[in-house]
């Protein structure tokens, strides 16, 4: 359908006015254009944006954590005046303490793990990898934005309610989350927000899995053969399958939640519990079953986190080693071997959670098997590095960032993954160490990465290297100083989830705290030379031309930012695969997918 | 294009990927609480559940009657509409009075004293048919609005939105089915 | 920029496995006979992790100093034999150590949670409430009385919902706000919980358990040494979750048959 000439086209475009097809016409108004747009591009930037809200405020909330860690009794000025009943004085109380840490786990890794790297950058450069002018069908992309801007909106909310916000964490396990407000503060109109807002979630992300798919497999342009697609196309094609079926079992696991909160069931709920002194009008449910479904989906939103990084790191690292990556079809196998086997894993969070102890073992199989695709991967990027001639942009260095985080990451998995090392780290800072690594610090190095890297595809201008440099440079350290001592924190056997050490309990730990939150704070404050980067390059950055890495993909064949139509009428045929690097070709060391889809300016 | 797939029937199998495993879930959920306690009751089902299947297997008879109506008088240019349009009218119908039937069952349900909390078995069968019903009323949107574009294209061509209609109206009978054995053997 | 790079991350990974080595923060010594194969499997862990982590780090470091771009227009190079050997390599080295990690912790596992207890082990029933937990020994009928949770009413210390006034067997149970236990002698608990889900965590027993309501939990050890350690709660349970502790006290045999006693005279 993308050769047909071109007077056809625009007659498809006058007869497709609701078509669920791409070939839309230029958008007009200011609402049509930048709010309620239909072009992946425009969705792709507000996913960013919202991305960008919501990692501040996470941030924000993790600040004030690690700051009462560190001082418990020291007042932060105009806590109390933001949340009278949580901070008297200024003093946080351990509700909000738990309170913070519920909404910092729920934001981080659905609204900024989740929309960023997949959403965010999928929606804006997987149709124009594959060729395409739009998703296949741009009004659900739209919903997909909306619905999940609703959602963040709706757990926004849970701040403002009496209560306060929810206090059972990121993973709401019942029955603290489903009986309501006896369960503590928080845990009444809070959490039906929670579970409310998550539902709306799966909702969006449904909608956006349905579009990369299709997108994927059907409006790839001419040539575009599976074997050509860009490793970061083919991560965001796999992460939406995974997305499919996780987000599918996670709505109806919110469901079945709101009901035993709102309409008396007792799925989640056994019987004869006694909360605040008043026994429960409930009988016979099952915590567990909360807990298989959640980390059913809970183990795959993992490398629904990690996966585009994984993808974004194998398309940027061959541009800026100037040689091909290593082992292309195998990375591809790693990255199928681990989607399909992340849903096999789930039981390793339940080592110790009362269920049958026979299948921890079971479960512990495959969760050390996934080490091996993972291990591979990493093999490969290391790899690729021999040899080459690295070209230290900021996004590069990223990339190499990346590794680093992945492997430290990664490797304390091996401890966590055996369920007789567990049953002592398990429930210790060592996990909240592990998992900030892999899913926390890796994952946002590889959105940092494509920030770096698409930013002037995106905005049409670049972003300025040596901030780029100095935020890399201090971030890494940053991050190792924040997360590496949760590790030692964890081998001395102290607890997370905690709002205080008090007492006895733990006191020799509290240096190692303070040095922690000394570190978060650190990291956090690089983060401003990010943020002024982001927004002076917007306005003032110097011009970006078409190419500027000298990369093969497609979206690099077309100007910078792309026309609403992705190649301005025309339809790229790629002839070559993303991997064309260190070969002699007409502009330089290396052959693009597809010739530019415009007459050369330079 | 390298694949000339038609985006809306691959959206729709992608529909159903998602729909599938998300009842699959529910499913297990059912197993898992049955099991969980003893105090599941046991009830006969609604009988008017019967007659709504037939209703609903029916009207996939009809919306095949529908399209393959049309396909024939596109072939032969009648240009008027059209008994094709007419079955799925037919089958439209049917599947609201599908809805309708399944609110007798409920209704009939809350009549013997069997509410959504009053035990875990009646929980889930309010809880899978209301689901079903929402999933069917998407499904007549979607027949609405390929009925409407029906109307509005010259050529009243059977559309790609029809044919990927159709396929999601099917799975909504045989999701039915499924959901009508599994509570017939649970409940 | 590469150079600076690759010192950062030796600097970080020698700083780090330092501090592992030198065991500043490390795992408070063990009193408890199953700790030892934990400990030793958490040793060989480590060692197999530490290796894995400093080569990787080091090798990244080395490769990113090494092959920056210069201008000399110097060829690439590729890896010595492609993706392949290195593939085989990595699947046969990490998989021979999972094979090992697998069949060691695997018998340390069952050694905690798949193996009947002692049929003589001391018998603690263990309620975990929003912030509490509570101790009962059955007493010297050597029978737990039945529960009752809508008996339960803290106010007039009635924490598990015995109902002495019917049942016999609740009459001489004994309630303790702390674990007391004999040393060498093996304890089994079952761990119920009253409203939410919790934990029981003493690092120094090397053990870990959650207490799921709805379900009784056994959970079994044996306390190797005379000591007065934490248990703390580890699955959160509300806003008092951070204060949710209790003492274990492991006494010799004669005190604690002692201590039973005064217990018994009191209730």
């Amino acid at each position: 359908m993308h050769d047909t000439p071109a007077p056809l086209v625009a007659d498809r475009r006058e007869t497709s006015g609701h078509a669920a097809h791409p070939a839309h016409a230029p958008p007009e108004g200011f609402l049509r254009k930048y709010v309620f747009s239909l072009d992946h591009k425009v969705i792709g930037k507000q996913y960013l944006d919202l991305a960008l809200i919501a990692v501040v405020t996470g941030m924000v909330l993790s600040w004030l954590m690690r700051f009462h860690l560190a001082f418990p009794t020291t007042s932060i000025p105009g806590l109390d005046k933001l949340a009278p009943n949580g901070a008297s004085g200024g003093v946080m109380t351990p509700e909000l303490y738990l309170s913070l840490m519920t909404m910092h786990g729920t934001i981080m890794v659905f609204f900024v793990l989740t929309t960023a790297p997949f959403a965010g950058f999928g929606n804006f450069v997987l149709p124009i990898q594959v060729g395409a002018e739009d998703m296949a069908f741009p009004r659900f992309n739209m919903m997909s934005f909306w619905v999940t801007f609703l959602a963040f909106l709706v757990l926004i909310a849970a701040f403002f309610v009496p209560e306060g916000p929810p206090l059972s964490g990121w993973t709401a396990y019942a029955p603290l989350s489903a009986l309501g407000k006896d369960a503590g503060p928080g845990q009444g109109t809070g959490q039906t927000l929670w579970a409310v807002s998550i539902a709306l979630f799966c909702i969006g992300q449904l909608l956006g899995a349905l579009n990369f798919i299709a997108t994927t497999l059907d409006l790839r342009t001419k040539g575009m053969t599976l074997s050509r697609m860009p490793f970061s196309t083919w991560a965001w094609f796999i992460t939406s399958v995974m997305g499919l079926i996780a987000f599918s079992v996670l709505l109806p696991a919110c469901v079945l939640l709101l009901l035993d909160r709102v309409a008396g069931t007792s799925f989640f709920i056994p019987g004869g519990l006694v909360v605040s002194d008043r026994l429960q009008p409930h009988s016979g449910g099952s915590p567990l079953l909360w807990q298989h479904l959640f980390w059913f989906f809970g183990h795959p939103e993992v490398y629904i986190a990690i996966l585009p990084g994984f993808g974004i790191i194998s398309h940027i690292l061959p541009v800026f080693a100037r040689k091909p990556l290593l082992g292309p079809r195998v990375l591809i196998a790693c990255l199928i071997a681990i989607g399909f086997l992340s849903y096999t894993v789930w039981g390793h969070h339940m080592f110790l959670s009362g269920m049958n102890p026979l299948s921890a073992t079971l479960f512990s199989v495959p969760t050390l098997i996934i080490t091996i695709p993972a291990t591979i991967v990493t093999l490969l990027w290391i790899g690729t590095l021999y040899g080459a001639r690295i070209r230290f942009t900021s996004a590069a260095l990223f990339c190499l960032g990346f590794i680093s985080v992945f492997v430290t990451g990664g490797i304390s998995g091996f401890f966590l993954a055996q369920p007789s090392i567990d049953t002592y780290l398990h429930g210790t800072y060592f996990v909240v160490g592990h998992f900030h690594f892999v899913m926390g610090v890796a994952a946002m190095f590889g959105i940092f990465a494509g920030v770096y890297f698409w930013f002037p595809k995106m905005y049409g201008r670049m972003m300025n290297e040596t901030l780029g440099k100095v935020h890399f440079t201090l971030t890494l350290i940053g991050v190792y100083c924040t997360f590496m001592p949760m590790h030692y924190l964890g081998l001395a056997g102290n607890v997370r989830r905690y709002s205080a050490f008090t007492d006895d309990y733990m006191k020799g730990s509290l240096p190692l705290h303070r040095f922690i939150t000394m570190a978060a704070l650190f990291t956090g404050a690089v983060q401003l030379i990010f943020f002024y980067n982001l927004i002076w390059s917007r306005l003032r950055g110097a011009k970006a031309p078409d190419n500027p890495w000298q990369a093969t993909s497609l979206e690099w064949s077309t100007s910078s930012p792309p026309p609403f139509d992705n190649f301005g009428g025309h339809h790229p045929v790629v002839s070559y695969g993303p991997n064309e690097y260190g070969v002699p070709g007409p502009a330089g060391d290396y052959v693009m997918q597809a010739p530019s889809t415009r007459p050369a300016t330079t | 294009m390298a694949s000339p797939g038609s985006p809306a029937r691959t959206g729709v199998w992608i529909g159903i990927a998602a729909i599938t495993m998300s009842f699959a879930a529910y499913t297990s959920a059912l197993v898992v609480r049955q099991g969980a306690a003893p105090d599941w009751r046991h009830f006969r089902l609604p009988p008017i559940l019967y007659l709504n299947t037939t209703v609903l297997l029916v009207s996939s008879g009809t919306l095949e009657m529908g399209r393959r109506r049309i396909r024939r008088e596109a072939a032969w240019g009648t240009g008027m509409p059209s008994q094709g349009v007419l079955w799925l009218s037919l089958t439209l119908g049917l599947g609201l009075l599908f809805i309708a039937g399944q609110v007798l069952a409920w209704r009939d349900l809350s009549a013997q004293g069997l509410f959504l909390a009053t035990n875990p078995s009646s929980a889930f069968f309010y809880v899978l048919t209301a689901l079903h019903a929402l999933h069917l009323l998407g499904g007549v949107a979607a027949l609405g609005y390929s009925m409407h574009r029906l109307h509005a294209s010259a050529a009243r061509t059977p559309s790609a939105a029809l044919d990927a209609a159709s396929l999601y109206w099917h799975f909504m009978g045989v999701l039915w089915l499924y959901l009508l054995a599994v509570l017939a053997l649970r409940l | 920029m590469g150079k600076l790079f690759a010192v950062i991350v030796a600097v970080i990974t020698i700083i780090s496995t330092a501090i592992f080595i030198s065991r500043v923060w490390w795992l408070p010594a063990d009193v408890s006979v199953l700790g030892v194969g934990i400990d030793r499997q958490m040793s060989e862990t480590m060692i197999s992790a530490g290796v894995l982590f400093v080569l990787s780090q080091l090798v990244l470091a080395v490769f990113v100093w090494q092959y920056g771009e210069t201008g000399d227009g110097r060829p690439i190079k590729i890896f010595p034999g492609g993706a392949t050997p290195m593939v085989l390599i990595a699947t046969i080295l990490v998989g021979a150590e999972i094979l090992v990690l697998t069949l060691v912790g695997t018998k340390i596992w069952a050694g905690i949670f798949l193996t009947a207890p002692d049929p003589k082990a001391l018998q603690i029933d263990v309620q975990a409430e929003q912030f509490a937990y509570y101790f009962r020994y059955p007493g010297l009928d050597k029978t737990f009385g039945a529960v009752h949770p809508e008996l339960i009413d803290d106010g007039n210390n009635n924490f598990f919902g015995l109902d002495p006034a019917n049942d016999t067997t609740a009459r001489d149970d004994i309630v303790s706000a702390s674990l007391v236990v004999p040393v060498d002698k093996p304890v089994l608990l079952t761990l119920h919980a009253k409203d939410v889900g919790h934990a029981f965590y003493v690092p120094e027993l090397r053990i870990q358990q959650d207490f799921v309501p709805g379900l009784v939990i056994p959970l079994h050890f044996t306390a190797t040494q005379v000591v007065k350690k934490e248990i703390v709660c580890t699955q959160l349970c509300g806003l008092g979750h951070y204060n949710m502790r209790a003492y274990m006290e492991v006494m010799p045999e004669n005190q604690f048959k002692r201590w039973m006693e005064d217990q018994a005279a009191q209730q």
